[in-house]
């Protein structure tokens, strides 16, 4: 593989989706930042809209409000246009460790899921793994069928955005 | 590929039985509940259950229960739909993820530029 060169680092590390069992899905990714960089990025509502919402789907954050420590709860609005009204997630963060960990709950549904990520650092680059367990494979099935119609390819709005910030 | 190599043992383990490729190859011809399988290889229902839940694991059947009847069907439709399914989340995530490293890339040189004002 050829030497990355810094800023290219999306090229070469790789996105792994896996469905552990007929529970859980895992998404591991590594970021080559310390762990405190990559957890800011996550916590903090104003850069979490940055890069979390397929906005080139034509979805739009319409509120995000995170309270990120540990009994704190979220609540995030998306409108579509092809949703009648607009679609809130949330719930409950059950358990922050700053830089290293956040679970949260997911309580818009009766079966939601329990999300956890973590943030492992080594040599300053840092390993994310994103981890969801439904509490029955159905309502994991059900969550997959869904969830991931028509999502964009890429984040064009948030790399031009980001791309100007920079 | 962990998650395959997984599946892979998972689906040899459930084809090492003769039972199991009995259902199999029962199921090519037709759904069938459980309890018909179960009489068909005679078994008692709670080994026919075992089996079946083996296969399923494995991928390879799926059950539906409809009132008090569970009916297997033959499950390579559903592997094929979860490849196609783990496509997408991979599409979906590469583009969230690819979008927080360019973010985070940002962050860092921010903090280095930072750091390196306030030492000046």
């Amino acid at each position: 593989m050829p030497k990355a060169k810094e800023g290219s680092s999306a090229a070469t590390n790789r996105t792994v989706v896996e469905r552990k069992s007929d529970h859980e899905l895992v998404v591991t990714r590594m970021f080559d930042a310390p762990a405190h960089i990559v957890f800011e990025a996550w916590s903090n509502p104003e850069l979490f809209k940055l890069w979390w919402v397929p906005k080139s789907a034509g979805m739009s954050l319409v509120s995000c409000d995170m309270d990120v420590r540990t009994g704190g709860a979220y609540r995030l609005v998306f409108s579509h246009p092809a949703f009648d009204q607009p679609m809130a997630f949330f719930g409950t963060y059950r358990e922050v460790t700053p830089n290293k960990r956040i679970a949260w709950t997911n309580e818009e549904s009766d079966e939601g899921a329990v999300t956890t990520v973590t943030f492992e650092e080594d040599a300053g680059k840092t390993r994310v793994t994103f981890h969801e367990r439904y509490p029955t494979e159905a309502a994991l099935d059900e969550a997959l069928a869904g969830s991931a119609e028509g999502l964009p390819e890429q984040f064009a709005q948030l790399d031009e955005l980001l791309a100007d910030r920079s | 590929m962990v998650h395959y190599q997984a599946r892979l043992d998972a689906t040899f383990a459930a084809l090492s039985d003769v039972t199991r490729r009995g259902v199999l190859e029962q199921l090519g011809d037709s759904d069938a509940s459980i309890t018909d399988l179960a009489q068909r290889f005679r078994m008692t229902l709670t080994g026919m259950k075992k089996h079946v839940s083996i296969l399923e694991q494995a991928g390879l059947v799926t059950t539906e229960k409809v009132g008090r009847v569970r009916t297997c069907t033959l499950g390579r439709r559903r592997l094929e739909e979860e490849a196609a399914w783990i496509e997408r989340h991979r599409e979906l995530w590469s583009a969230r993820f690819d979008a927080l490293d360019k973010l985070v890339d940002h962050l860092k040189r921010k903090e280095k530029a930072d750091a390196q004002s306030k030492r000046r």
